[in-house]
């Protein structure tokens, strides 16, 4: 296991594994896109109360859950290149952090956009969305952080610290529904519970969504952590050959 | 200092200061929303400033709902007490009786409440029409509405 | 349901269509942006192959 462990270290294996498993994630990708949208655009029915303006779940509710499944994603890859130096761990932590800022803004801009008619507001200060807004700040600094320093060992170690500190927001958004008074709606879907909020007809496609998002992500972070292994090898003979061989 | 260090300082102190602004604003921001907001009990037991803006919340109450040209009156409770709410504008989609609501606006000298902002708040129930008539009779949606 | 029904979306078309258009037009450009820097950094590469050979 240790061993494996650090063989996949190594950047040049670290690129090779992450594209032999490139395609298991891509087609899975769109194949459950397609499937998603589809049943959630079209076969899901209507919600009784908020009509067919509650299809924006779809995507809202899988870029938010993202959005911090990225953020732990790329908070223990920091802790790994912290603790163990590993130049593969931080390869990935930099590779989510576009990702995940993109996740937030997706579940911030169509939190808006199903705010205005349902709620009556595009935006309000409460707890929910506050700390979801600042979970865009934090991965927008980790990324300013990272270009700050020419040296990758120094930025990786400054925005590894970033990411740690950032993780007390992770538990902060998720129970913000809960602590505080919000405008925002509490949990619908919930892991340990026979009884669930949403019909099964909406639950379904809502899954799917989701599943679909982790796939793309998971395709995203390997096309981008191969990019920076490449620029970051580029003076290495493998790099050379890698290149003659595309 | 070389450029590339005082720009690596600027960096630096820029994220520092921009996660502590995001932080403080945070904070700002919804102690303001909870100091601020009052129930209808807290309303009635004059609790709630009477010459500043605040916020209400509560449920609509069935048949309360009063249409005067734009001017809309009704009445939110909190399973205790009650508040009538005055408002003039447009109502988000999901306002209706038995709906929560949060109104933002004035309480009037005589106990009405002036709202220039009314906000529908929706539970996390979502599920077909006939799924939602056929659950109806047990009262599903009022225990639901009741933990608001 | 007729076509027209599905893209009104109960009148709430303007909401629902841009939230759809918005995710798939931001996931598009993250896929989008690592296919084209792969371009850029294989050529890159060739360049500096080329640059040690004439050395």
């Amino acid at each position: 296991m240790l061993q494996t462990i650090t063989k996949l270290a190594s950047l040049r294996n670290f690129y090779f594994f992450c594209g032999k498993l490139l395609p298991w994630f891509a087609w899975p990708t769109l194949i459950l896109m397609l499937v998603g949208l589809y049943w959630g655009l079209v076969e899901a029915p209507a919600d009784y109360q908020q009509k067919d303006s509650y299809r924006i779940i779809f995507v809202h509710v899988p870029a938010a859950w993202m959005s911090l499944f990225v953020y732990m994603v790329m908070a223990v890859s920091a802790a790994a290149s912290l603790i163990w130096k590993t130049k593969a761990s931080e390869v990935v932590a930099n590779s989510c952090a576009p990702i995940g800022a993109a996740f937030t803004f997706l579940a911030l801009a169509t939190g808006s956009l199903w705010g205005k008619p349902m709620w009556g507001t595009w935006w309000e200060w409460d707890a929910r969305l506050t700390s979801e807004l600042v979970l865009l700040f934090l991965y927008l600094g980790y990324m300013a952080l990272q270009s700050a320093f020419e040296d990758k060992r120094t930025a990786a170690r400054a925005t590894a610290i970033l990411a740690i500190v950032g993780v007390v927001n992770i538990p902060i958004i998720h129970y913000s529904v809960e602590w505080w008074f919000t405008l925002h709606q509490g949990p619908t879907v919930q892991v340990m519970q026979d009884k669930q909020a949403m019909d099964k007809s909406m639950l379904i496609p809502l899954m799917i969504m989701a599943t679909a998002f982790k796939f793309y992500f998971a395709t995203v972070l390997l096309m981008r952590s191969r990019n920076e292994i490449l620029e970051r090898e580029s003076h290495t003979k493998w790099v050379q050959e890698e290149r003659e061989r595309l | 200092m070389t450029p590339t260090r005082k720009r690596r300082l600027m960096m630096v102190a820029l994220i520092v200061l921009g996660v502590g602004a995001a932080a403080a604003l945070a904070l700002t921001a919804f102690n303001k929303n909870l100091m601020f907001f009052f129930s209808p009990s807290q309303v009635a037991a004059g609790e709630a400033p009477l010459n500043r803006s605040f916020r209400v919340g509560g449920m609509v109450k069935d048949n309360s709902v009063n249409r005067d040209g734009l001017t809309v009156r009704f009445v939110v409770h909190d399973n205790a007490k009650e508040v009538t709410i005055a408002y003039t504008g447009i109502l988000p989609d999901l306002f209706r009786e038995g709906q929560g609501i949060v109104a933002q606006g004035k309480l009037a000298a005589d106990g009405v409440f002036i709202a220039d902002e009314v906000l529908a708040k929706h539970d996390e129930n979502y599920m077909p029409p006939e799924v939602a008539a056929a659950m109806k009779p047990k009262g599903v949606d009022k225990t639901e509405k009741a933990k608001y | 349901m007729t076509l027209l029904d599905f893209l009104d979306m109960d009148g709430y078309y303007l909401y629902v269509w841009l939230s759809f258009g918005l995710a798939i037009v931001v996931m598009l450009a993250l896929v989008n942006g690592p296919m084209k820097r792969k371009k850029q950094l294989l050529k890159q590469l060739g360049r500096k192959k080329r640059r040690g050979q004439r050395t």
